[in-house]
């Protein structure tokens, strides 16, 4: 498998996804347990998706200059500091220890 | 009957619509750089923006071949797709939002059917108003969305040796930053730790990419029995 094939077949799933909502009947998600299992799983996916971003090396776990950038930027979410804001901080913080390190 | 309380709520809706957009544009460069960080050329970035359009699911994908290359191909469609269900409850909740007039109408409503157009739309108080919250705030996202994203992947392909500029902690950061809205209730937060420890154990153990799949078993044991639900009413 190519990038580009992952790239379109990922493509068609979330746009057939988008679809979904539009034109099938509505029934199945708007009970109260799919519903919810919906929301969640994007919470438990992004949470993962920290996780693995800020320790895997690999399949190794390391803690480096990842670890203090991503404590900045919750903090910054924390008092409501703008989303790009905190991004460009938290890689400031990754790069300037790596530099001086 | 359009009386002038309704021609407010319309303008207020395309105001908000604007302000969303310009604000959410700003994420297209912090997700072009990443892309390109992760090994993904200007075109293919630039081709996510266009025709995926939902900002978690084109992290999700480029976070994953990022850690693992094409080789982790499958775990990044299933992770961008798990991503993209929660685009299937917005969707429905749009349907009688926004008007019919036709299938290509409806596929470009559902195009445009992302967390911050919903949003918009749901924020408003009357039908008009939400339509127009709806369109105004979907388009200006494509826009400046798809602008900013070919901006971002060409001053990744500028940077080089990306990791010396922490553009990996940013993905991180830039993952929080969609979990954070996200973590008001008890239950998406106990959620979100629950699943991160799981990802984090599985990552020895597992190939690059099917951590975060596991831990979406997560959200489905939680959302099924509806734990962590008693302590939200206390607290």
């Amino acid at each position: 498998m190519t990038v580009w094939h992952v790239i379109l077949i990922a493509t068609a799933a979330t746009l057939a996804l988008k679809l979904a909502g539009h034109l099938v009947p509505a029934s199945f998600l708007e009970r109260e347990r799919p519903a919810r299992i919906a929301d969640l799983l994007t919470v438990a996916l992004l949470a993962a998706l920290i996780a693995v971003q800020t320790l895997a090396v690999g399949q190794g776990l390391v803690i480096d200059a990842r670890v203090p950038a991503l404590v900045v930027a919750a903090a910054l979410y924390a008092v409501r500091t703008p989303f790009i804001v905190v991004v460009a901080v938290a890689a400031a913080v990754a790069a300037g220890i790596r530099f001086f390190a | 009957m359009p009386g002038p309380d309704v021609d407010a709520s319309i303008r207020g809706a395309r105001r908000d619509g604007i302000a969303v957009g310009l604000a959410t544009a700003a994420y297209g460069i912090s997700f072009g750089a990443l892309s390109v960080a992760s090994g993904l050329d200007v075109w293919q970035t630039c081709f996510l923006s266009l025709v995926m359009f939902t900002g978690g699911s084109q992290f999700a994908l480029v976070g994953v071949i990022g850690a693992g290359g094409a080789a982790a191909g499958g775990s990044a469609i299933a992770a961008a797709a798990l991503l993209g269900v929660r685009n299937v409850v917005y969707g429905m909740r749009m349907r009688p939002v926004v008007s019919e007039h036709g299938l290509a109408h409806r596929v470009a409503a559902a195009w445009l059917t992302i967390d911050e157009s919903t949003a918009v739309a749901l924020a408003q108080d009357d039908e008009r108003a939400a339509r127009v919250g709806f369109w105004v705030t979907g388009l200006a996202i494509f826009v400046g969305w798809n602008l900013t994203t070919l901006l971002g992947a060409l001053i990744g392909d500028a940077l080089g040796d990306t990791r010396a500029y922490g553009l990996d902690a940013a993905a991180a950061a830039a993952f929080l930053g969609l979990l954070w809205p996200r973590l008001k209730r008890v239950q998406a937060g106990a959620t979100a730790v629950l699943a991160a420890v799981v990802a984090t154990v599985a990552t020895p153990v597992l190939a690059p990419g099917l951590p975060v799949l596991v831990a979406a078993v997560v959200a489905v044991v939680v959302g099924w029995f509806d734990l962590f639900r008693r302590r939200e009413a206390a607290g």
